[in-house]
C-alpha cells in the first residue's frame, strides 16, 4: 500500500452532505414544485390517482417508522386510518370547515393514540401486533354505534359534496400533497436527530439500548403517536377523495396488508424504501387492481417472499450494493487510505 | 333464567375458543412464534371438510380422519418452508411472513369458494339441534356438550403428552434451549416441525367445530385468530388449563354483552380482553412490588 502524506494530514473524514445528496435533495424540491402545479398540468383522472398515491406514501412511511425503526409490527393501523376519517366526519358535522377538519381530525386521533399506546407499547412482538388488531376491531364496532354513521350503512362527508367538483379535486390533491410532504419532513427530521439514533439503538437491541440510557418507552411513544396521526391523516385524506364513509372499508385489515407490502417490498428500516414501495404498490394496483382476488393473493405472496428471502427489500438491497446515499440522513466515515469508501468504520449509520 | 341460559351457552362457546386457542398457545410456547395465519389455517381445514362433505358426501366426522393428517403434513411443510427461515430473521420476520401467508390463504379460499357463508351443521344431522332440556329455559345442546368434551380431551391430552411422554419432554427441552439440546442428539428442526404439525392438526379440529357450530367464509380466519389470542391472553400465556378458563371467560363476556345489547357481543368480548390486559399490565407489577416488599420487610 502506498503511503501518502496527504491522507495522514486529513485522517478519516465524517461526511453527511455529499454532493450527490445535495443534488438529489435539490431535484426532489423541483419535482415537488412540479407536483404542486399538478391541477394545471394533469388530467382529472391523474389528479385523483396521484392523490391516492400520496396517501399510500403516508401509510408506508408511517408504518415503516413503527416497524422499521421502532421494531413494532402492527396489523391494526387501520384503527387510526378509520378513526381519522371518522374524526373528520364528526368535526365537519360539528361545524368545522372541511379541510381544516381533516388535519384537526388527525391531531385528535394522534392525541387519542397516547393512552392507547400507553397500554399497547407494554406488549411485545406478536402480542403488540394482534393487540392492535383487536383495538382496530373495537374502534370499528364503536364507530358503528354512532347514529351519525348508521352502522355499516355509513355516511359521507356532506360538506365536500357541496363544493364544485373541479375545485374539490384540486383542493384534495393539494391537501394530500401537503400532508405527504409534512409527514416526510417530520419523519426525516426525527430520524436525523437524537431520537432517530435512539430508535435505531432500540430496534437493534432494546435491552442494550436501555442499559446505556436510551429512554425506550418514551421513544416508542413518540413513534407510535406520530404513526397513528399519520395513518389518521391518510384516512381523512382518503375520505376527502372518496367522500363516502363505510366503516368496514376504512377499518379493514387490508390496509395493514397494503402497508406491510409497501414497506417490506420497498425496504423496511430505510427512509427511501417505503416511498419506493408505495410507488411500486401504486403501479401494481393500477396494472392488476382490476383482477381482484388474485391481486390480493399476489400481495400476500410478495410480502411472504420478501420477508423470507429479501428482508431488506428492494431499496435496502439496492443501497447496500451501490450505496447511493441520496439523502443526508446517516453519517459516512471516509477512510483516507482505503479505496473502499465503506471501510471498517464506514458503515452507514442508518 | 334466560340470562342463566345465555351464560351457559357462553361457557360452551368458550370451549370452542379454548380449542382454537390451545394450538396458538402451544406453538408460541415451543417456538416463540405467534402464527398470524392460525385462524386462516383453521378455516382452511373447515373448507377441506366442506369439500369432502359437499362433493363426496363424506360425513365430516370421517372427513376429520382425512383432514387432520393432511393439516399435520401441511404444518410440517410450513415449518420447513416458512417458519424455519423466519425464525432466523429475527423477531419481526415471523409476524410479517405469517401475515402474508394469512392474506394468501384467505384470498385463495375466496378465489376457490366465493364469498358465500357456509356451515357444516346440515352435514352432521340431528346433532346440530339435539339437546337435553334441564328445565323449561335451560338446555344443553348435544353438539355443545361434544365440543366441551373435545376441549377437555384435547387440552388434557396435550398436557399429558407434554408432561409424561418422552416426545413431550423433548419438545419442552427444545423450547427451553433449542441450541443446547443439539448436544444430546436432538434435532431442534425436527422437533419444531413436529410441533407445527401438532399445532395444525389441532387447528384442524378447531376448524371442524367452527364449521359444525357456526358459519364461516373465506375471511373468517382473522376473527378466529383474534378470539384465540384473546382466550390465551385472558387465561395467561403458557398455561393450557388457563386457556380453557380464558376461552370460557371470553365466551361468557360476549354472551353477557349480547344479552345487554344486540350489538354488544363483539364489543364486550374485545372490551373484556382489554380490561384484563390493562389489569395484568398495571396490577401485575404492583402485586410483584407488594410481594417484594413483604419479602424484604423481615430482613430489614
Amino acid at each position: 500500500m502506498s503511503f501518502t502524506p496527504m491522507s495522514v494530514a486529513h485522517g478519516p473524514r465524517v461526511e453527511r452532505w455529499t454532493k450527490r445528496a445535495a443534488l438529489f435533495v435539490a431535484s426532489s424540491f423541483v419535482a415537488l414544485a412540479v407536483l404542486a402545479c399538478g391541477p394545471w398540468l394533469f388530467s382529472p383522472g391523474a389528479i385523483d390517482r396521484l392523490s391516492e398515491f400520496f396517501v399510500y406514501v403516508i401509510l408506508a412511511v408511517t408504518w415503516n417508522l413503527l416497524a422499521g425503526y421502532g421494531g413494532l409490527v402492527s396489523v391494526g393501523q387501520q384503527a387510526f386510518f378509520g378513526l381519522g376519517a371518522y374524526a373528520a366526519i364528526r368535526l365537519s358535522a360539528g361545524g368545522v370547515s372541511v379541510y381544516p377538519a381533516l388535519l384537526l381530525g388527525a391531531l385528535v386521533v394522534g392525541a387519542l393514540a397516547l393512552p392507547i399506546g400507553e397500554v399497547m407499547l407494554r406488549l411485545s412482538g406478536g402480542e403488540f401486533a394482534i393487540g392492535m388488531w383487536v383495538v382496530a376491531e373495537l374502534a370499528h364496532l364503536l364507530v358503528n354505534l354512532d347514529p351519525l354513521v348508521q352502522g355499516e350503512t355509513g355516511t359521507s362527508l356532506i360538506a365536500l359534496d357541496a363544493l364544485n367538483a373541479a375545485a374539490r379535486r384540486a383542493d384534495t390533491y393539494w391537501a394530500a400533497l401537503a400532508g405527504m410532504v409534512l409527514l416526510l419532513i417530520l419523519t426525516f427530521a426525527l430520524l436525523r436527530g437524537r431520537l432517530g439514533t435512539a430508535l435505531q439503538a432500540i430496534r437493534d437491541d432494546e435491552l442494550a439500548a436501555a442499559s446505556i440510557g436510551v429512554r425506550v418507552l418514551a421513544t416508542k411513544r413518540v413513534v407510535f403517536v406520530l404513526a397513528a396521526a399519520g395513518a389518521a391523516l391518510a384516512g381523512a385524506l382518503w375520505l376527502a377523495s372518496a367522500i363516502t364513509f363505510q366503516p368496514h372499508a376504512y377499518f379493514s385489515v387490508q390496509w395493514s396488508a397494503y402497508m406491510i407490502f409497501m414497506t417490506l417490498v420497498g425496504g423496511l428500516g430505510t427512509f427511501e424504501g417505503p416511498i419506493v414501495g408505495a410507488l411500486l404498490f401504486f403501479l401494481v394496483e393500477t396494472e392488476f387492481g382490476a383482477s381482484g382476488v388474485w391481486y390480493l393473493v399476489g400481495l400476500g405472496a410478495a410480502a411472504l417472499g420478501f420477508a423470507l428471502f429479501a428482508p431488506r427489500g428492494l431499496w435496502g438491497g439496492f443501497s447496500r450494493r451501490f450505496t447511493p446515499r441520496l439523502l443526508p440522513l446517516g453519517y459516512h466515515v471516509i477512510m483516507p487510505q482505503s479505496d473502499v469508501r465503506d471501510g471498517a468504520g464506514g458503515r452507514e449509520e442508518r | 333464567m334466560i340470562f342463566l341460559n345465555q351464560m351457559l351457552q357462553g361457557v360452551f362457546l368458550g370451549a370452542y375458543y379454548a380449542l382454537i386457542a390451545c394450538s396458538l398457545s402451544f406453538l408460541f410456547g415451543v417456538m416463540r412464534i405467534i402464527n398470524l395465519a392460525h385462524g386462516s389455517l383453521a378455516v382452511l381445514a373447515a373448507f377441506l371438510l366442506f369439500v369432502l362433505a359437499d362433493r363426496f358426501g363424506l360425513s365430516p366426522w370421517l372427513g376429520l380422519i382425512l383432514v387432520v393428517p393432511v393439516m399435520a403434513a401441511l404444518g410440517w411443510v410450513l415449518q420447513i418452508l416458512v417458519l424455519e427461515r423466519s425464525l432466523k430473521g429475527g423477531l419481526l420476520v415471523p409476524l410479517l411472513s405469517t401475515f402474508g401467508l394469512a392474506i394468501m390463504i384467505d384470498n385463495l379460499l375466496f378465489q376457490g369458494f366465493g364469498a358465500d357463508t357456509r356451515s357444516l351443521a346440515p352435514a352432521i344431522g340431528d346433532l346440530s339441534f339435539a339437546s337435553w332440556a334441564l328445565n323449561d329455559d335451560l338446555a344443553i345442546g348435544a353438539l355443545d356438550a361434544i365440543i366441551l368434551l373435545a376441549a377437555i380431551i384435547v387440552l388434557g391430552g396435550l398436557q399429558l403428552f407434554l408432561a409424561r411422554t418422552r416426545l413431550g419432554r423433548t419438545i419442552r427441552a427444545t423450547a427451553e434451549e433449542p441450541e443446547i439440546v443439539g448436544l444430546i442428539g436432538i434435532d431442534a428442526r425436527a422437533v419444531y416441525a413436529l410441533a407445527t404439525a401438532i399445532a395444525l392438526a389441532l387447528a384442524a379440529i378447531a376448524g371442524a367445530f367452527l364449521a359444525f357450530r357456526a358459519t364461516f367464509n373465506p375471511y373468517s380466519g382473522g376473527m378466529q385468530l383474534l378470539f384465540a389470542f384473546e382466550a390465551v391472553v385472558i387465561g395467561g400465556f403458557g398455561s393450557l388449563w388457563g386457556t380453557l378458563i380464558g376461552g370460557i371467560a371470553l365466551g361468557v363476556a360476549q354472551n353477557l354483552g349480547a344479552f345487554i345489547n344486540p350489538q354488544g357481543f363483539l364489543i364486550a368480548g374485545h372490551g373484556f380482553f382489554l380490561v384484563i390486559l390493562i389489569a395484568r399490565l398495571y396490577l401485575g407489577p404492583l402485586a410483584e412490588r407488594v410481594r417484594f416488599r413483604r419479602q424484604r420487610a423481615p430482613a430489614a
